[in-house]
């Protein structure tokens, strides 16, 4: 095999740069396009070339090849992956599979408890309004999606900033982001590398709510005093049960500035700054990037089957 | 014609179904807060009272939300005198609202579908919001943190 399949490999190392552009130079929404697609076509491609050194070993088994009718000496001549490094991406590859088809069922099973969650809710209205005191807010997806909201984060917010709550929750079951959330987490499962992009996606469509509340209220400030609110009330309410785990773990918590900061203060700083707007040339950059992984993938492929169907001419020349 | 969409009203449809949601949702707060039934009068004074955009409120516009609200079998009434007195159908919301959290909460995966509106924070987190909002309220109250 050829250097392309190797290339193929390394691609998803980037993932903390191309999360940090994303975040930093696009605005929300298209980050969140970008990121969740750039997540699984690198875990598509990374997974594929792991997929290609394995074959390209199988291939040379002389088992194989005679029940394939391809010649082992031409594959062998024309490919230079060596037992070990075949041996390595086998392993790899299983367990992407393994972990992939794990993520599958698990989230599966989350989704259509959730669907089926949100239809149980009393009421038909998308608004389901509890009477804890605990400040709680969270969307629901389903058919339709329900957004609960806790009497005491009512009582956290003034009108604004329930407007903002609403706004807010409103863009994340009309723009259905748990698909987005949920594709980068699925490619994060199947290469854990890719696990910053997954976080880099589920910040970017907290911020793309932001935004689209902002929108709605007409002030940015309100939205950000509305997010910074709840957050204090949140974390001071009993209620709340246990610590997030996924989200935001792309930022460390810990160190005094913004820039360590956890989502929550890059969310208000982000609202107390500019309406964010998209750099082209990051995403055109971010783009051709993506582009380039899913070329060296391509071209991987086709080298494989190339070698292939010589050595099955080579052993069957009539 | 670019500087036509520069102000851009939240009093589109959307944006107007948006503001009835967040008055439903007050209205629902200060009758869950409240121990006993309340006519629309002793709703509208609790609105004015807890919320500072809500206080302009008419007394029609409680009765039309309220009504609203009767229809859709949130709220329960019953007459009292010339006028009805609200109060929430039963906890049904708020319990089944729970056993989804708590069970929705149980594991990582079950608790990524929902969309919390703000994670947790830590402490330094804390001090980074309660600074900004500082910065933000300009009079230097001291403690301007939770409402």
């Amino acid at each position: 095999m050829h250097v392309y399949v190797y290339v193929t490999l390394f691609f998803p190392l980037a993932a903390v740069p191309l999360a940090r552009v994303a975040t930093t130079r696009l605005h929300p929404r298209h980050a969140t396009w970008l990121l969740s697609a750039a997540a699984v076509v690198l875990a598509a491609t990374s997974c594929g070339a792991l997929g290609l050194l394995t074959m390209a070993a199988l291939v040379r088994m002389p088992l194989l090849a005679r029940l394939g009718h391809w010649s082992s000496t031409v594959v062998d001549s024309g490919d230079s992956t060596s037992t070990a490094v075949a041996l390595i991406a086998g392993v790899l590859f299983g367990a992407a599979l393994l972990a992939t088809a794990r993520f599958v069922t698990a989230r599966t099973r989350a989704l259509i408890d959730a669907f089926s969650h949100a239809r149980g809710l009393p009421g038909r209205d998308s608004l389901v309004v509890t009477p804890e005191q605990g400040a709680d807010a969270y969307t629901i997806p389903g058919w339709p999606g329900r957004i609960v909201v806790s009497s005491g984060m009512l009582s956290a917010l003034d009108q604004p900033g329930r407007q903002a709550l609403l706004a807010h929750e409103n863009a994340h079951l009309n723009q259905r982001h748990y698909i987005y959330t949920t594709a980068a987490r699925l490619a994060a499962a199947a290469n854990p590398l890719l696990r910053p992009l997954a976080g880099a996606v589920e910040y970017s469509v907290e911020r793309w709510a932001d935004e689209h509340a902002a929108d709605a209220v007409g002030d940015r400030r309100q939205v950000a005093t509305a997010v910074a609110r709840a957050a204090i009330a949140a974390k001071h309410s009993p209620a709340r049960l246990t610590p997030a785990v996924a989200l935001g773990a792309v930022f460390s918590r810990n160190g005094g500035s913004l820039t360590d900061s956890g989502p929550v203060p890059r969310r208000v700083a982000a609202l107390l700054g500019p309406v964010p707007r998209t750099s082209l040339i990051a995403l055109a950059a971010a783009l051709a990037f993506v582009v380039v992984a899913g070329g060296c993938a391509l071209h991987a492929a086709n080298e494989l089957q190339d070698l292939l169907s010589l050595a099955h001419h080579a052993v069957d020349p009539n | 014609m670019a500087p036509l969409r520069k102000s851009r009203p939240a009093q589109t449809a959307g944006g107007v179904r948006r503001a009835h949601g967040a008055l439903e949702a007050e209205v629902l707060t200060v009758l869950w807060d409240a121990d006993e039934p309340l006519n629309p009068a002793q709703v509208r004074d609790r609105l004015s009272g807890s919320g500072a955009g809500a206080s302009g409120l008419a007394y029609t516009t409680v009765v039309t939300i309220l009504t609203r609200l009767f229809e859709k079998n949130v709220l329960s009434r019953k007459r009292d005198g010339r006028a009805f007195r609200y109060a929430p159908v039963t906890d049904e919301a708020g319990l089944a609202a729970r056993r989804l959290a708590g069970l929705l909460d149980a594991e990582p995966d079950r608790r990524a579908v929902l969309s919390r509106f703000v994670e947790d924070l830590s402490d330094n987190d804390e001090q980074l919001l309660r600074a900004l909002l500082r910065a933000r309220e300009e009079p230097p109250a001291s403690d301007t943190g939770q409402g």
